[in-house]
């Protein structure tokens, strides 16, 4: 468990931040320009706060007060940045044994060939780094820190210079990861969907400040909705059960008291936890059950909160059951449906609208915190 | 090309013994001046930067006449050299230490040049792996250098062999002590019928220089190829 009290003056840029993270994955998360990944590096050691402490399994790393200062070699934590950093005249192998090398023999706990299969780059050993593509020295660099046996692993924006697709394919070995090594994980990202998917807690950063922490169906909802263009960060997470197939049409049905909900694809089993991410703007609010409408989707609640900006809404929908929805629809239609605090709603999501990629099996619905 | 005489082979032999002795001893030196210019900050930092490059800039002779009044057997240290046992002036291995100090801003420069070149985000990955700066040296830092350090260490090694101001000021021009090539030549063009002997000499001369020249660009092609194109 990582557990941080700093701040830092760099130019004209304050950082000031607070905060503990526990087991599994804790995501630093916010706009660029916000602190994330100076945090990062402070807690690397990478960088000097000019005041406060950083722990460390109750190890002290920093503590400024008192001149503590643990040389980043000396902490075990393991980073992977934006770039490889993979070392130019060594293989991929020597690469991979480089920070094993230099852990202590009896705290060499993480199995060589475990994660070297876990990241499917055994072909990739003899070569260079020079000959390899982004997403494989990704792959390379992860498996790096990983293999030094931290006893924290930092992740920034280990993905930003990556496309869609190799960022498809890397984000389950991160879970498969956090699942299999059990290494706890502090992971900066400025994209909701990777954090909304990966984290069980989430710190959010603004302006050099922790502006809210929590689990991600408590965080993500307050991001984004205070102006106009802030309604197409607005999301919500849901985490719902998976139910049956629907075979015939290839879909997946996702239940929660509220309702259902239906997911392109059947690549989820029955019975296990998904989180999904469902954007404020592809949610439309009714007053009566669809019908003859091509939505198949419907979560049914109580209006919780209305805030109104300019021509649109942003109506907070308490679920029957527990869990929020925001939906950002206009004010006229606000008006004309006579909506208001306390409403009985129906709110219908459309299946197409739904990130089926980011999707994904929680391993532990309620977080460790 | 008509054969070489004993004499002239004595001074090519000497000529390769002083630049290769030169160029190794002041090798480790070469490295650590290189590696502190390149990274590390501390005061006197522009003097020491001055005085590495200083033998480039003034006359060899001078540089001679220094390395004389300090090493020379009445010098500020010659005298305590003597009573250790090193003699320097008039001795082929006080020609190796004019030849090295001579060479020793090249070779500086070239090594500075490789190990500035060299992305520092890798050597701060090495430390977050657990490499304490002492094995981040010489785990990622020297190997990345080594196109540069051999570079730096072939053109010391070319300045050794036509070094002849600052040689023949510290330990003159004895055949077979302190005669190197570039001072047998100049000995042969001042006396008459020499001239030959100075021509093959030359020839022998312009042949190592290319061929140290051409070394040189082949270890940075290889260097280019191996280490480029990376991220």
């Amino acid at each position: 468990m990582i557990e941080l009290d700093v701040s830092l003056k760099a130019g004209t840029f304050k950082l000031d931040v607070a905060f503990q993270s526990g087991d599994g994955i804790t995501a630093l998360f916010g706009p660029s320009g916000s602190g994330k990944s100076l945090t990062l590096n402070l807690i690397a050691g990478l960088m000097r706060p000019d005041r406060g402490t950083i722990k460390l399994d109750e190890r002290i790393l920093v503590d400024m007060e008192h001149r503590v200062f643990v040389a980043p070699h000396r902490r075990r934590i393991g980073i992977v940045f934006q770039d490889s950093y993979l070392l130019p005249h060594l293989t991929v192998r020597q690469n991979l044994r480089f920070g094993r090398w230099f852990a202590p023999p009896n705290e060499r706990t993480i199995d060589f060939d475990a994660v070297v299969g876990t990241l499917g780059i055994e072909r990739l050993l003899p070569r260079y780094p020079a000959k390899l593509s982004g997403g494989e020295r990704q792959r390379v660099a992860i498996g790096r820190a990983l293999l030094c046996c931290p006893k924290l692993l930092l992740f920034d924006e280990p993905f930003a210079a990556l496309d869609m697709e190799r960022k498809l394919e890397i984000l389950p070995l991160i879970e498969l990861l956090r699942d299999e090594f059990a290494v706890p994980i502090v992971y900066v990202s400025h994209a909701v969907e990777e954090v909304a998917r990966l984290a069980n807690w989430i710190v959010v950063l603004e302006g050099g400040q922790v502006k809210a922490s929590g689990s991600p169906g408590e965080v993500l909802g307050l991001i984004g909705g205070e102006t106009m263009n802030a309604r197409f960060d607005r999301v919500s997470v849901l985490t719902m059960k998976v139910g049956e197939a629907n075979r015939k049409y290839d879909l997946t049905s996702l239940t929660h008291p509220s309702g259902t909900i239906w997911l392109a694809g059947q690549k989820w089993p029955a019975g296990k936890q998904v989180r999904v991410i469902i954007k404020a703007t592809d949610v439309v609010l009714s007053i009566l059950p669809p019908q003859e409408l091509s939505v198949r989707s419907s979560l049914s609640g109580q209006i919780g909160s209305i805030e109104k900006e300019g021509p649109l809404a942003l109506v907070e929908i308490d679920l029957d059951g527990g869990g929020r929805l925001s939906a950002s629809i206009t004010r006229y239609a606000l008006d004309e449906l006579h909506l208001d605090r306390g409403a009985r709603i129906i709110a219908l999501v459309k299946t197409c609208a739904l990130d089926e990629r980011y999707a994904a099996v929680t391993p532990d619905p309620h977080g460790s915190h | 090309m008509a054969d070489l005489t004993p004499a002239e082979w004595t001074a090519i032999w000497l000529s390769l013994r002083i630049a290769t002795t030169a160029t190794i001893a002041s090798l480790p030196f070469g490295i650590v001046v290189a590696y502190a210019l390149a990274r590390w900050r501390f005061p006197g930092k522009m003097l020491l930067n001055g005085a590495v490059h200083l033998p480039l800039v003034m006359p060899p002779v001078v540089t001679g006449f220094i390395l004389l009044s300090l090493l020379g057997r009445r010098g500020v240290f010659g005298g305590y050299l003597a009573d250790i046992g090193i003699v320097l002036s008039f001795r082929w291995t006080g020609a190796a230490v004019a030849c090295g100090v001579m060479g020793f801003p090249l070779m500086v420069r070239a090594m500075r040049l490789s190990f500035e070149s060299i992305d520092q985000h890798l050597e701060k990955a090495a430390g977050t792996l657990g490499a304490n700066p002492l094995w981040t040296f010489f785990l990622v830092s020297l190997p990345l250098a080594i196109p540069g350090i051999v570079v730096g260490a072939i053109l010391s090694f070319g300045k050794a062999l036509g070094e002849f101001g600052a040689t023949i000021t510290f330990v003159s021009n004895i055949p077979g002590e302190t005669q190197t090539i570039a001072s047998a030549i100049y000995s042969y063009t001042q006396v008459p019928g020499g001239d030959a002997s100075a021509m093959r000499l030359t020839a022998v001369s312009v042949t190592i220089s290319l061929v140290a020249l051409l070394a040189s660009e082949m270890v940075q092609q290889w260097a280019e190829k191996r280490f480029m194109s990376t991220g």
